[in-house]
């Protein structure tokens, strides 16, 4: 089985501040990770590869330095990894990005199956998978939590819906994105990391794609377009309510209600 | 279109370097490069004191704007009933439709769903699209991707409303990249310009700033959004509202997936990824009583959660305590309940959005990091609130 699990390199921390006069990010030496998310995907690509034979492929797409991201999936177990590394690239959006990753995979051939993260935690859109396997013709289904294997029917996976669970057999080639809590991700080997210390990561950029046409990349393939970024308005109430029980109980009611807290009355 | 650096202006200072969020700037031989990291947020074109950097615009033909007209939302079923983001999708759609005077229309997809369908047409829509099939009965991406692309070629709509659940989240960028449009998830604003300009904003670096992001050239404009972000729509019906039944091709019903079952959850969800957290501290007399916050979460479709002592004295297990020693947690809402609001607490809450604390003493550190503070007796108030909430589940119950 031929996997290619899709990683991303992400800022470590969430914590990213504004500063409220002059809109500027407020980012204080914030060191880059590999998306969390994508850990427990590169899990599973090592599981069913230990299962069924076969390679796991790490690909990304981003500036030279992500190639520590796919350093960490060698050390992890991965047998290849490609860097899609162009300036061009940048500036995309979701939209660009599932292209240029399905282009890439593209490019290895014979690909069984292609593994993400659920969503990346500075996206936090869960979009790429999806679009990814639209653009490859393929079937795909995200917020797997459990992978059962190869049955009958193709990969055999359970599929988080909120209040229901589906089990459902995917024909391959296909795609999943993996919930966390799927497995429990290896740790990092040092043996390893001494072993791909030499490793070459491939790097790719848009002419060696087979469709490189530039209105499909980076900003130029973007349809969406970030307008402007503000600081969010806090929650700043800081109210104190006094008086009978019943009173203060209707009012709670009332926010409860008026802030969306209430159920509507059907399963979600 | 990319980002340029006027080589000639560029003294080297760096300032474009501090302020980009990317890393995506570094300098050589005292020039701004620019790398693939960036990801054109144009903060480094407003910082620059030489003007030396530019956005390189690119044209680009645009799309047939006027050609598209009308809301369209994408109805959510699971397992043939509705869920009810899609009545709040269609009172953001029908506020969106008004402002622009166009329609908007419903595309229901499943099966079982034709009296449901009918029912939408009491909610302002005004054309209801109902995909009825019984290989519709369970979410696959293709079919369903398909019956959705197949209403945006027959509607043309201006704008497409889609649900952020695990089923929205899955057909949305699939819908997208077939459609070769923009996509922006977990929209938290969405208004219009006068020209039907969507303007969507989100929360972007886990909520520490907002985005606003616009698709100017690209049409349909699409957006997901998340249940309980939106009001409800309105029970009215248009004039001359309609259900029209699609039918699809086979070829079109097909799916490489085979669904074998589809179950409740067993297992409860984690206390860290709840939105609303009931917790319950020493102000709790017995244990019997935290029957009081079962029942109130559960109104609220929350979980329990318990401060360290009532662990201790085995009141609750340890998946369910807040705290240093416990889990975090960040709900939309954290209702504490007789809580002193120690900082072994409170360093596990602090990611709460809206904290409600419920005290009788009003010197409880608790009320000082609450955004609403009630001082009274817990075993007075919660069940009056108990009461309120089923007297209002009745009344709202409305699909």
């Amino acid at each position: 089985m031929n996997i290619v699990v899709c990683v991303k390199q992400v800022p470590e921390s969430r914590d990213v501040e504004m500063d409220p006069e002059t809109g500027n990010l407020k980012r204080e030496g914030a060191a880059a990770v590999m998306n969390p998310f994508d850990l427990f995907a590169l899990e599973a690509g090592l599981q069913l590869k230990e299962r069924y034979g076969g390679t796991v492929t790490a690909i990304t797409m981003g500036p030279p330095q992500a190639e520590e991201v796919i350093r960490e999936a060698y050390m992890m177990g991965a047998d290849d990894g490609m860097i899609l590394c162009d300036r061009e690239f940048a500036g995309a959006d979701t939209l660009a990005t599932s292209f240029t990753l399905a282009q890439g995979i593209r490019h290895l051939q014979a690909v069984d199956l292609i593994i993400c993260g659920l969503q990346t935690t500075d996206g936090d859109t869960a979009q790429v998978g999806p679009g990814i396997a639209e653009f490859l013709d393929i079937p795909h289904e995200t917020s797997i939590q459990k992978i059962h294997g190869m049955d009958e029917d193709g990969l055999r996976v359970e599929k988080d819906m909120g209040h229901v669970v589906m089990d459902l057999s995917l024909q391959l080639p296909t795609l999943i994105s993996v919930a966390k809590g799927v497995n429990q991700p290896r740790l990092l080997s040092f043996r390893r990391k001494l072993q791909t210390r030499d490793w070459p990561a491939r790097y790719l950029e848009r002419s060696d794609l087979d469709d490189h046409k530039e209105a499909f990349f980076g900003l130029d393939g973007s349809p969406t377009q970030v307008e402007a970024m503000f600081p969010p308005q806090p929650h700043t109430a800081s109210e104190r309510w006094e008086g009978s029980s019943q009173e203060l109980a209707d009012r709670l009611v009332q926010l409860l209600v008026e802030e969306k807290f209430v159920q509507s009355g059907v399963d979600e | 279109m990319a980002l340029k650096v006027i080589t000639d202006r560029c003294t080297g200072c760096g300032r474009c370097i501090t302020v980009c969020p990317f890393d995506a700037v570094y300098l050589e031989n005292d020039v701004a490069v620019i790398t693939p990291g960036c990801r054109v947020c144009r903060l480094c074109i407003k910082e620059c004191p030489e003007d030396a950097l530019y956005l390189e615009e690119s044209s680009q033909p645009e799309a047939d704007m006027a050609g598209h007209s009308g809301v369209l939302v994408v109805a959510e079923a699971v397992e043939s009933k509705l869920h009810p983001v899609t009545l709040e999708l269609m009172g953001k759609g029908r506020e969106l439709a008004d402002e622009l005077q166009q329609k908007l229309y419903v595309v229901v997809i499943g099966h079982g769903l034709k009296s449901a369908a009918e029912e939408l047409l009491q909610y302002g829509a005004d054309e209801v699209w109902l995909y009825e099939d019984a290989s519709l009965k369970h979410f696959r991406i293709e079919p369903h991707t398909n019956a959705a692309a197949h209403a945006v070629s027959g509607l043309t709509p201006n704008i497409v409303l889609i649900g952020a659940t695990p089923v929205g989240r899955s057909l949305a960028p699939r819908l997208a990249v077939r459609l070769r449009t923009g996509l922006t998830a977990d929209c938290t604003t969405l208004k219009v310009k006068e020209n039907g300009d969507l303007v969507q904003i989100r929360p972007a670096f886990g909520g520490d700033v907002m985005a606003q992001i616009v698709t100017p050239q690209h049409r349909p404009q699409m957006a997901t959004v998340r249940h309980k972000v939106m009001d409800p729509a309105q029970r009215f019906r248009r004039e001359g509202a309609v259900l029209r039944q699609q039918e699809l091709t086979d070829s079109a019903l097909a799916s490489r997936i085979r669904v074998h079952s589809v179950h409740r959850r067993r297992e409860k969800p984690s206390i860290s990824d709840a939105e609303i957290v009931v917790a319950v501290g020493r102000g709790v007399k017995e244990q019997k009583d935290l029957k009081l916050a079962d029942d109130l979460a559960r109104l609220l479709g929350g979980q329990v959660g318990v401060t360290r002592p009532l662990v201790e004295m085995g009141w609750g297990d340890h998946t369910q305590q807040i705290g240093l020693s416990g889990r975090s947690i960040r709900p939309k809402l954290l209702i504490a309940l007789g809580i002193s609001g120690a900082v072994q607490f409170t360093a596990g809450a602090s990611g709460a959005e809206c904290v409600v604390a419920i005290n009788s003493d009003p010197d409880a550190p608790v009320f000082s990091s609450a955004h609403y503070g009630l001082v009274g007796d817990l075993y007075e108030i919660v069940p009056k609130v108990i009461a309120g909430l089923e007297r209002g589940e009745s009344i709202h119950a409305v699909l």
